[in-house]
């Protein structure tokens, strides 16, 4: 009936620090990001995926907070080697 | 009047082990401890007469018919409450019992009218059954006495008639007469042929837990009455039939039997409303149903039932059914009604033509927890295999995904541990989130009845719900938590029996992961998550917390009961964690009377799970990217499948604003209304090409909708049901489904047109892939649960009966895990703009998104959705009851009438969504679970104001759907 501005990628970086906030009281930061990366990757489909990674590449990851940050970069690096 | 196929017992069956040997009538019987001699006769096929016994109730002693003679015992004692006793001689018939049962049938008969021939119950009345079984031939006092029975008097009351006297003839009329009483839509109250057996007032106490019902009156002036002598409407009475089905006059009759006559046959099904799963005898004549009784065999409800269940099933032959499919190329275009082949032809090849223009991924199917489970593996398969990806999801997405993923996390299995009876063994009973007498109503009165027995209770909830504070029940501490602070408050909790030392370090040291619970040890320990520390967040003083957590922790067994007051939230998954964590820390889980027990929304919700429906997990809770399982399905359905996961209900709906999903096939569900943002769903809606609808309506998604297949109701199919218990239970056909087809031959013919081939003959032949792909379900099959009536998985070469509870020796993952549960604020915050958190859940007489309920007289207890306020808040905005109040949230805004209730807390104002013009969900935002997505419903910041007219949105939904009217009457549409 009527139309909302769409931003998919805003709808990702808020996703992707909800995850992120979910992690933040993990002391072991590695298990944090680790467990960021791997509930992204096991609940993500492929072009959500894509889409926060063009997000990371394009905008150097804006809205993402620190540790959805690191978690993305993981993901890209990961991206990147897979390649 | 009790299920024309039962045999009833008279008296309940007793659970002891100990057997006890008597004879009756000469012959030996060996019965538990604890029985009857009634039951004991009966049993063993000796029929002693009685009236005020039945066995869904205790016994009570009063009609003196079922009196016997006991050698060694004065006088003649009733059978009902006689306990047998080692040895006990039982004389059930001679000529002194028939003399004295003949007496006491003369009595009732002489107050009972004699229009046998045009009674209600006639082919089905106890009464006129034990006239009969007594030889009843002569009733020697006439009827022109004092009476109950004419509306004229026919003679003065006699002087010295007690009370009775005080109230003397006036102008003819037989002041101890009261009239029919069809106040309520279901049912008729005959008083005139009541024999004060007192068994509708024992089923409202003892069964249903309301106590509506009394005996009025003493002596002959005795008479049943609905709450202070009001009809049945206006009284505390909710409709669940309890006091109907017990009657066993024509005094309490459905409006049905009145209307239709007995039934001729019975089939055992489930019903398809909420979670508990209530097992059905559907009485029928013919294909026409004359009621629906519940099965006092029913392990989830033992014969017990709700007003949704036993009455509200006209929807299924109502009018606005859609019989024939439709297609229409723009949603602005009229329907056109086709056959099943053009219907089924169009939605194959508009998804095909999709999927070659924009990619294999551009289009998904949704499917529904009220399907059957046959169903919906169906739709899950025919998207993996048949779309080629796994854009399959389910609206367990918005109501229990946390709950899957939450307990999957914990304990290793995305489901309740316990069954329902499991509760009668609970010390202390804590629910969360949940309000079981309106969502889950046939459980809440299990629960109450242990209440009554004396456990304790623990609610946390916002709102003062019915469980609180109800007759015989009031809760030992009401958390009142403000909305959105579960996590707080669960920490807090979890803080107070770690911090007091009320672990149960045995368990967790044998049962639990080391590591994990020493992190959550250190975490929770922490000051920042003391009740002291929370209670600024949480609003609840923390002595209260304490206290409430001492009592779980060490009150004998705790159980814990939730529902989507949990979920339905930011940090939904999060809590489900927590409340893990809290049974596994004080060792209440993996026996009876304990566990953390989910109160599932719909009939199907568990099943749908259960059957694949999630986008990254294949039937069983396996994920697409495990190899070895992904291989067993690819072999099994000859045909490669995706190893990654496909998109959530509002990822699709993102993707479809993207572009990128441009085709969708929902089965049984109605996302416009049901999912939130409405305006964000419609929005999706519209950016989509085909968009194919399979449903019993023209629901609120269909007016979005390219393609209308029409479904097929509970009533019409055979298949299976899987409640909250993980009781998978037959749901049969009793009548030809009137759209044609059965739902799973639906999607079996739109998977054969888009060229992947099924071809299942029967259900059961769906069951059986299930069984065998599945390792929890291996030993499951339709002769199966028809031999056994019900099954709860896991059900395999183990546990060939199935597994009432789960977790007993080990957890399903191995070791326990606790999770770390941080409270994290929701986005979601007040402020001045919105100063009031808007919270929303059900009410007892509607279902979900109301396309059922609505369609029932159920609309007469619930018209409308209303917006409830704290008083304090209503006159700071100078709001009456009965007010139209404009509600408007950062998503949208929307208009409801005013209803001041004290339950409320100021601050926080509540709906229920069962209307769609309501637009509840126009005001409920996008903000999800951060791990499974489930919308945030229970938390929306919103002002309030007092409005003169609809909000714009209400306006527009008004035109637009009758627009859609307009369009499908254009069809020609066939209506029932």
């Amino acid at each position: 009936m009527t139309t909302q501005a769409h931003d998919s990628s805003a709808a990702l970086v808020k996703m992707a620090n909800d995850i992120a906030d979910y992690f933040h009281s993990e002391p072991d930061r590695k298990l944090a990001v680790d467990g960021i990366v791997n509930h992204i990757t096991r609940f993500w489909e492929p072009r959500m995926r894509k889409k926060i990674l063009a997000h990371f590449a394009g905008h150097s990851g804006e809205g993402l907070n620190e540790l959805a940050r690191a978690a993305i970069a993981r993901l890209a690096e990961a991206a990147k080697t897979s390649a | 009047m009790l299920s024309i196929v039962e045999l009833d017992f008279g008296t309940p069956k007793s659970k002891s082990a100990q057997q006890i040997t008597l004879t009756i009538d000469g012959r030996e019987v060996s019965v538990p401890a604890g029985t009857s001699v009634l039951r004991a006769a009966s049993e063993a096929g000796v029929q002693i007469p009685k009236l005020c016994a039945t066995e869904l109730l205790d016994a009570f002693g009063s009609c003196r018919l079922c009196l016997v003679q006991i050698e060694g015992m004065k006088g003649y004692p009733a059978s009902c409450t006689t306990p047998v006793a080692a040895g006990m001689k039982v004389t059930t018939q001679n000529a002194k019992l028939a003399d004295i049962r003949r007496g006491v049938m003369e009595l009732y008969i002489s107050d009972h009218p004699l229009d046998c021939l045009t009674c209600p119950a006639n082919g089905h009345c106890e009464l006129q059954d034990m006239a009969g079984a007594v030889g009843l031939r002569d009733v020697r006092y006439g009827y022109d006495g004092v009476n109950h029975v004419y509306a004229e008097s026919r003679q003065p009351v006699p002087k010295g008639f007690g009370e009775i006297t005080a109230v003397r003839t006036q102008n003819g009329k037989n002041p101890l007469f009261s009239a029919k009483d069809e106040s309520n839509p279901y049912f008729t109250f005959d008083p005139s042929k009541c024999i004060v057996c007192s068994r509708c007032v024992r089923a409202c106490d003892e069964q249903q837990g309301t106590l509506a019902l009394t005996i009025q009156g003493r002596g002959f002036a005795s008479k049943v009455a609905a709450s202070q002598d009001e009809g049945f409407m206006d009284s505390e009475c909710v409709s669940c039939g309890a006091c109907v089905q017990a009657c066993p006059t024509a005094t309490l009759s459905e409006t049905s039997l009145i209307k239709i006559g007995q039934a001729e046959h019975s089939v055992t099904t489930t019903c398809a409303y909420c979670g508990v799963g209530c097992s059905f005898r559907a009485e029928m004549r013919g294909e026409e149903i004359v009621r629906m009784v519940p099965n006092k065999d029913g392990r989830a409800n033992h014969g017990h039932s709700c007003v949704k269940g036993r009455f509200a099933i006209g929807y299924a032959t109502h009018k606005d059914r859609i019989l024939k499919p439709m297609v229409r190329s723009k949603i602005s275009d009229p329907w056109r009604e086709v056959s099943w082949e053009e219907a089924i032809a169009h939605a194959a090849s508009e998804f095909k033509r999709i999927q070659a223009k924009y990619g294999r991924d551009s289009i998904g199917g949704i499917t529904s927890s009220r399907c059957t489970n046959e169903e919906t593996y169906l739709v899950q398969k025919l998207v993996r295999a048949g779309f080629g990806n796994n854009n399959v999801d389910t609206c367990a997405r918005v109501c229990h995904s946390p709950t899957g993923y939450g307990l999957k996390q914990t304990l290793g299995e995305s489901a309740g541990t316990q069954d329902f009876d499991s509760v009668m063994q609970a010390d202390v009973i804590m629910v969360i989130g949940a309000n079981p007498t309106d969502g889950h109503p046939v459980f809440a009165s299990q629960m109450k009845r242990r209440l009554r027995q004396g456990a304790k209770l623990i609610v946390v909830d916002p709102r003062s719900i019915d469980i609180v504070r109800t007759p015989h029940v009031q809760a030992d501490y009401h958390l009142k938590l403000k909305p959105g602070t579960n996590v707080a408050l669960v920490t807090a909790l979890a803080h107070a029996i770690v911090t007091e030392g009320l672990v149960d370090e045995e368990f967790v040291r044998t049962r639990c992961e080391a590591d994990a619970f020493a992190k959550w040890r250190a975490f929770v320990s922490e000051q920042r998550n003391s009740p002291e520390a929370m209670e600024s967040v949480t609003g609840v003083p923390a002595a209260q917390v304490r206290s409430a957590a001492r009592l779980y922790a060490t009150g004998g067994n705790g159980a814990i009961y939730y529902g989507l007051g949990v979920t339905e939230h930011s940090q939904g998954s999060t809590t489900v964690m927590g409340i893990a964590n809290l049974a596994m820390a004080t060792g209440n889980i993996g026996r009876e009377g304990v566990g953390v027990n989910p109160l599932r929304g719909q009939n199907n919700v568990q099943g749908s799970c259960d059957m694949g429906s999630f986008p990254h997990e294949f039937p069983g809770y396996r994920h697409v990217a495990d190899n070895a399982v992904r291989a067993t399905f690819e072999q099994a359905w000859n045909v490669h499948l995706q190893n990654e996961p496909g998109l959530r209900i509002p990822n699709m709906f993102e993707a479809a604003l993207d572009g990128e999903f441009r085709g969708i096939y929902i089965e049984g569900e109605d996302i416009a209304q049901s999912d939130p943002n409405t305006q964000h769903v419609t929005a999706a809606l519209t950016a989509m090409e085909c968009v194919v609808v399979q449903d019993l309506f023209l629901n609120e998604t269909a007016k979005f909708a390219h393609v209308f297949l029409p479904g097929s109701s509970f009533l019409e199919k055979d298949g299976t049901f899987t409640n909250a218990e993980r009781r998978i239970s037959l749901v049969r056909k009793v009548m030809q489904p009137k759209n044609g087809y059965a739902d799973w031959e639906i999607t079996q013919l739109l998977s054969n047109a888009m060229g992947y081939l099924m071809n299942y003959a029967h259900p059961s032949e769906i069951m059986d892939e299930i069984a065998r792909l599945t390792p929890t379900f291996a030993g499951v099959s339709f002769k199966k649960l028809d031999e056994l009536g019900s099954i709860q998985w896991p059900c395999n070469e183990e546990a060939p009966l199935g597994t009432p509870t789960m977790h007993v020796h080990e957890f399903v993952r191995g070791k326990g895990r606790f999770m770390l549960t941080e409270y994290v604020p929701t986005a979601e915050k007040v402020n001045a703009k919105y100063p009031l958190i808007l919270t929303t859940g059900r009410i007892l007489s509607q279902y979900n998104v109301g396309a059922q309920t609505r369609r029932t007289e159920n609309s007469r207890w619930h018209s409308e959705d209303r917006l409830d306020i704290h008083p304090q808040d209503a006159e700071d905005r100078g709001i009456a009851e009965g007010d139209w109040v404009g509600i408007e949230s950062r998503a949208g805004q929307t208009v409801l009438r005013a209803t001041i209730s004290a339950r409320m807390q100021p601050g926080v104002v509540y709906t229920t969504f069962h209307f769609p013009f309501s637009g509840a969900n126009v005001i409920t935002t996008d903000n999800s679970d951060w791990a499974t997505n489930c919308p945030e419903y229970k938390v929306t910041a919103v002002q309030i104001t007092r409005v003169s007219q609809p909000s714009e949105w209400q306006q527009r939904y008004r035109v637009f759907s009758e627009q859609q009217q307009e369009l499908l009457r254009e069809s020609g549409a066939t209506a029932v």
